[in-house]
């Protein structure tokens, strides 16, 4: 009895200590955002503090809003561009048999596993050749080659498991391929189109590398770059409080989202995964 | 697995035969115009720059002279000149220290970092396996790591962490754990453990859905013929599951890997400078951009790149693992 009771304790515990350890960071970004001043320099385990300086002094001074909506322009044109490529694509490798499909897809797979860094030079030459460089196209451009391999990947995994019987159907109907695509597999991809789509959205946003290389003025960066670059008036003089509200303001409506789509956000993850 | 009857096969049978084969015909001409778009899109941002990337690291190439360099062969990687006394001087990348010790520094951290998310996301599985109440609170809870921007855990970790005011340092010397306050990411011993911290953190939660997955692949009845059979739970993970889940383990294990080899944002943001956590991402992109030393940085990405395909080969070739779902 005695046994079971520390058992079942033990395993709250545990619960308790894996809850608090991923919530706790975030939580506490949030409680220094909310700090100005001296109070900054107070360790504090619970809310003591509030003021909105922090949040006030980001969004006024400097570009951070420009910063935000690059980033959301960017994200947003690169799931697009990434899911309108990627559709078409899957339905090819996930449908139709043809020869040489498992190398396609093993290239594919291969090109989401590249060192980002092992193409930024020659990008980079790409990018200042079609006078991309500082400017939110060339970030538009760069990202495809981790977003459309990981959407591909994932639809084709989707689309495979769609029931034949339908498609035979549309092809007794007299349905072209596309018909089929467009007519009769979108209505029911709409789910696994979202968690692609937002699945790419957050890496797109979360990107540093090129958008640190790409991009060389305030107005053009991304939020990342912009927080991480984000300095006070000397170098030892480091603004945390308003690095955490950045931070707050651009992490909330991702956690949000995550929170939401939950479920289909681990059910996306697993298929880029396990399944390959 | 459904994927054996996803594709449609057309079976030339009888009178029918000519008809079909149009059918057929028609539908691998739609595939190849579907496939065009997305490959040669894949060409233009994976395929060519990383050719010229290649190409670049046999040229003198700089940032401020990327068409006029020349070919120098492999002098990038290694030369070696005679001085008048005889010495032999070697000089490029595979004679540089500061080469070897960012080699040193990604093979340190992925499998350090590895191991570690991969005992505790397998702990993290076993838990949310597990049926409790609040399952779903833990599931939410733990993929919040996950959501936050790697910049974003970097920077808040940076301010956790930090020597003064940092709420690390006040912890551990409330429970008297350290006797003086630590500065983790800028004291040459503990940069690197800094840095695992917080990619442990940020990645464990990946791993645990991932083994998550596979442990759920694991049918009920196992358990319970060997909860009759009266099979001590520990000897059942060991003999049972973890068997079981070993194929979703490996390859959550392999995408991590290649993933860690890469790292570069957490480092350049958490410990910027720092010559003990300095990887082969950094050390290249410093080279490409900072240094103006772009063929040289060419050279070391270019390792990389072969470092991390030829673990993928020696991956693909030792687990056999089949990429089309298995209908061939």
């Amino acid at each position: 009895m005695l046994w079971t009771y520390t058992k079942t304790a033990s395993f709250y515990l545990l619960v308790a200590v894996i809850v608090f350890v991923s919530v706790f960071p975030f939580y506490y970004a949030i409680l220094t955002s909310f700090k100005s001043g001296t109070a900054l320099f107070e360790i504090n385990y619970l809310p003591t503090h509030f003021t909105l300086d922090n949040y006030i002094a980001v969004l006024t001074t400097g570009v951070f809003v420009r910063n935000l909506g690059n980033s959301i322009l960017v994200a947003t044109s690169v799931v697009v561009l990434a899911l309108f490529l990627a559709v078409t694509a899957a339905f090819a490798l996930a449908r139709v048999s043809f020869r040489g499909r498992g190398l396609l897809l093993m290239t594919i797979l291969a090109v989401s596993m590249f060192p980002q860094i092992a193409v930024l030079a020659g990008l980079f030459e790409l990018v200042r050749a079609f006078g991309l460089f500082n400017t939110p196209f060339a970030l538009i451009f760069s990202y495809t080659i981790f977003t459309l391999p990981f959407t591909v990947w994932v639809l084709t995994t989707f689309m495979r498991d769609l029931p034949v019987e339908i498609e035979e159907a549309a092809i007794v109907d007299g349905a072209s391929p596309w018909v089929i695509i467009s007519k009769v597999f979108m209505p029911l991809m709409w789910p696994a189109l979202v968690t692609t789509g937002l699945l790419a959205f957050i890496a797109a946003w979360n990107e540093f590398l090129f958008a640190l290389t790409f991009t060389s003025s305030n107005q053009t960066r991304t939020v990342p770059v912009a927080i991480a670059l984000l300095s006070g008036a000397s170098q030892y003089e480091i603004p945390w409080g308003r690095i955490m509200a950045a931070s707050v303001i651009v992490t909330v409506p991702l956690v949000v989202l995550v929170l939401i789509f939950q479920r289909k956000i681990v059910q996306g993850l697993t298929a880029g995964g396990v399944k390959g | 697995m459904a994927s054996t009857q996803s594709t449609i096969r057309i079976v030339p049978t009888g009178h029918a035969k000519r008809a079909r084969s149009e059918l057929m015909r028609q539908r691998l001409r739609a595939a190849g115009w579907f496939l065009v778009p997305m490959l040669v899109a894949l060409a233009i941002v994976a395929g060519w720059p990383l050719l010229r990337t290649i190409y670049f690291s046999f040229t003198n190439a700089s940032l401020t002279n990327l068409y006029g360099a020349e070919l120098i062969g492999f002098k990038n990687y290694l030369n070696w000149t005679v001085l008048k006394s005889g010495r032999v001087i070697w000089s490029g990348l595979l004679a540089d220290p500061v080469w070897w010790n960012a080699v040193w520094n990604t093979v340190r951290f992925s499998v350090i970092s590895v191991t570690l998310e991969t005992i505790l996301g397998t702990v993290v599985a076993l838990v949310l396996n597990a049926e409790f109440k609040g399952r779903g609170i833990v599931r939410a809870a733990i993929l919040i790591p996950w959501a936050i921007p790697t910049i974003v855990s970097a920077r808040m970790w940076g301010w956790m962490l930090n020597d003064q005011f940092g709420i690390i340092n006040d912890v551990l010397l409330m429970f008297g754990l350290i006797d003086h306050k630590i500065a983790w990411t800028a004291s040459s011993d503990t940069a690197m453990i800094a840095v695992l911290i917080v990619d442990v953190w940020k990645t464990t939660p990946f791993m645990a859905l991932l083994i998550l997955a596979g442990l759920q692949m694991v049918p009920r009845d196992i358990y319970e013929a060997a909860a009759i059979d009266g099979v001590h739970p520990v000897k059942t993970f060991w003999r049972v599951t973890l068997p079981l889940v070993r194929p979703a383990l490996m390859v959550a294990v392999i995408f991590r890997l290649l993933d860690a080899m890469r790292i570069f944002d957490l480092i350049y943001v958490l410990t910027p400078n720092s010559s003990q956590t300095k990887t082969i991402s950094v050390l290249a992109r410093e080279n490409l951009i900072d240094f103006d030393k772009f063929a040289y940085g060419s050279a070391q990405s270019t390792m990389l790149f072969l470092i991390i395909a030829l673990m993928t080969i020696l991956y693909i070739w030792l687990g056999k693992v089949r990429f089309d779902g298995g209908d061939r």
